[in-house]
């Protein structure tokens, strides 16, 4: 690369020149880690799947129950990652625009679900909407059972997906130029139709973001899930649970087909997510 | 996260009865949204622990099955987080000191495993090193147990949690720029000594920021490690399993007990997250 004579333009150059040393070191180890712990162990899942033929693959995904499992999970994630935008909205708006007594306290506990492991929120999930739980004995009466159905997996999947929501709206709504809203009002729009007009268009790029992390995380979602769902074949099985399942019964390769399946959608939810936040990159006009 | 001052309050007409009205109902909303979600299922989890007592409270740790689970989760964050935070610092360095072809590739694969479900976090690696996987056979004669033993357990933790530090140290080191590193390095500094007196201290509060995510994750990782544990009581239950186990026991008493140290573990790493923001300014 050090030739001097050579013409700048046919070169190819892997990376630019700097005076700072440990590029090697660390451009290797990490590459290195990153096969070894990631990269080769999906690639084997990849291989392990496409080693079916391809009707094998089929009559494995169009199972009756798996089926089923693929309803429930993007059903429900839809559904939790709607409630999410909306209610991650609100909090996000009251954590940024309001003050009030506990604001700090709220703000810090929307991490609750990122700190707290899966499983304990899954149990007491279930204990807190169950028949006799602290909310579920008020919801009972009124015909709501959510504890052992398709409502309990969407509240277990609205509590996890919540932080994305509100933690991707809350620098956006910061980032809205007061003068905008000024503008706005100043020219006699009122303050919703600002909020409609000026905030939300501006927002809605990290708005679409959130809903997608939350969407993401929801579908493949396992441990919250399963102790409020019930298990029940048909009815309330996640598409996870039925991976494991498989696993248990020692059926590698569905295990693997259905774990693949979930692979592929993983890959174009984090493309779209990507494309959002380069459009939400354009909008605000800043790096994160 | 965000503090900044806040905005609707200074507002014109922000104190006639109808904004009043509006804005308190748009935080009861939200506030409510958040008890019945967040702060219920926690008090439930102290409450149900405590539902026969101190004394039964106490009790349920004396198991040794309690016991292992615990050691089980401690060593394995002992191992994960460490060599995650090495990877971290690493990656975050080549990728904000260098310009390189294909980094924004490099950058996506990193965050690839929040994208994955944890429960195809633990399946790779039964794929790989399971009775049926490809290194099953040659494993088996060998005697070596990965699946259903700790370093699978290791493994598939260190997937979950890989991204953690990397990504909170990327967008740091790519703010705070690289001209004191270049200032020293020109002034003759070599280049461990640029990196421990230059480059570490000026990250410390993202590297430990890091740190104590992906050791609540470490710790409280579920999905993935039910994959590749086995659920061997007392030899391959971490305590989120352990947790499972007790509870389709019915045993609630012993459950909600362990998973009260778990929830502790949380509430000390929001409350850790929370001082350093305050405190350094830090935040992503």
């Amino acid at each position: 690369m050090a030739s001097i004579a050579a013409p700048r333009i046919a070169e190819f150059r892997f990376r630019e020149d700097s005076i700072l040393p440990g590029f090697g070191l660390t451009f290797g180890f990490s590459l290195v880690y990153l096969a070894l712990i990631v990269l080769i162990p999906l690639a084997a899942l990849t291989l392990h799947a496409l080693g079916a033929s391809f009707a094998d693959i089929w009559r494995i995904l169009t199972q009756p129950r798996v089926l089923a499992s693929f309803r429930l999970s993007f059903g429900a994630s839809l559904l939790a990652a709607s409630i999410n935008a909306v209610f991650g909205l609100l909090l996000a708006w009251s954590l940024t625009r309001y003050e009030f007594p506990g604001r700090r306290l709220l703000d810090a506990l929307v991490d609750l679900p990122f700190a707290m492991p899966t499983a304990v929120s899954g149990i007491a999930l279930a204990t807190v909407f169950s028949g006799n739980g602290w909310i579920g004995r008020w919801l009972e009466p009124l015909g709501f059972k959510v504890a052992y159905t398709w409502v309990g997996v969407t509240v277990a999947l609205t509590l996890i997906g919540l932080p994305f929501v509100v933690r991707t709206l809350q620098p956006a709504l910061l980032a809205v130029p007061p003068e905008v809203e000024d503008a706005a009002e100043s020219l006699g729009a009122s303050r919703f139709y600002t909020f409609r007009r000026v905030i939300l268009p501006a927002v809605l790029p990290a708005w679409a973001t959130g809903f997608a992390l939350a969407f993401g995380r929801a579908v493949g979602e396992y441990g919250s899930v399963i102790f409020i769902a019930g298990n029940l074949p048909m009815k309330t099985e996640i598409t996870p649970l039925l991976i494991v399942i498989s696993l248990e019964q020692y059926d590698y390769r569905a295990a693997s087909v259905i774990g693949f399946g979930m692979l592929v959608i993983s890959f174009f939810l984090l493309l779209l997510i990507n494309l959002l936040q380069a459009w939400q990159r354009r909008r605000s006009g800043r790096r994160r | 996260m965000a503090v900044g001052k806040p905005r609707e309050i200074d507002r014109p007409g922000a104190h006639t009865w109808r904004a009043r009205l509006g804005r308190a109902a748009i935080i009861a909303v939200a506030t409510a949204f958040a008890a019945c979600l967040l702060v219920v299922p926690l008090c439930a989890v102290f409450a149900q622990a405590l539902a026969k007592g101190w004394e039964a409270y106490f009790e349920a740790f004396g198991s040794s099955d309690t016991h292992a689970a615990i050691r089980l989760t401690l060593i394995t964050a002992l191992i994960v987080v460490p060599l995650n935070t090495i990877f971290g610092i690493a990656a975050a360095y080549a990728i904000a000191r260098f310009e390189f072809r294909g980094k924004s590739v490099l950058t996506t694969l990193i965050e690839l495993p929040f994208a994955v479900s944890p429960v195809i976090s633990g399946l790779v690696y039964v794929l790989l090193f399971g009775a049926q996987g490809w290194f099953g056979v040659w494993l088996q004669e060998h005697d070596i147990s990965i699946v259903f033993a700790l370093p699978g357990i290791i493994l598939a933790t260190l997937f979950v949690t890989f991204p953690y530090v990397a990504r909170e140290l990327i967008p740091l080191l790519q703010i705070l720029g690289a001209e004191e590193e270049e200032a020293a390095i020109s002034l003759g500094a070599g280049p461990w000594m640029t990196f421990f007196r230059v480059t570490l201290p000026k990250i410390r509060w993202g590297v430990i920021y890091g740190v104590i995510l992906c050791n609540a994750r470490a710790m409280g990782e579920f999905g993935a490690v039910s994959v590749v544990s086995g659920h061997i009581r007392g030899l391959t239950t971490t305590m989120p399993l352990h947790v499972e186990i007790l509870y389709n026991e019915y045993d609630f008493v012993g459950a909600f007990a362990v998973a009260s140290l778990l929830s502790l573990l949380a509430l000390l790493t929001l409350v850790i997250k929370t001082a350093i923001e305050l405190r350094s300014g830090y935040r992503r």
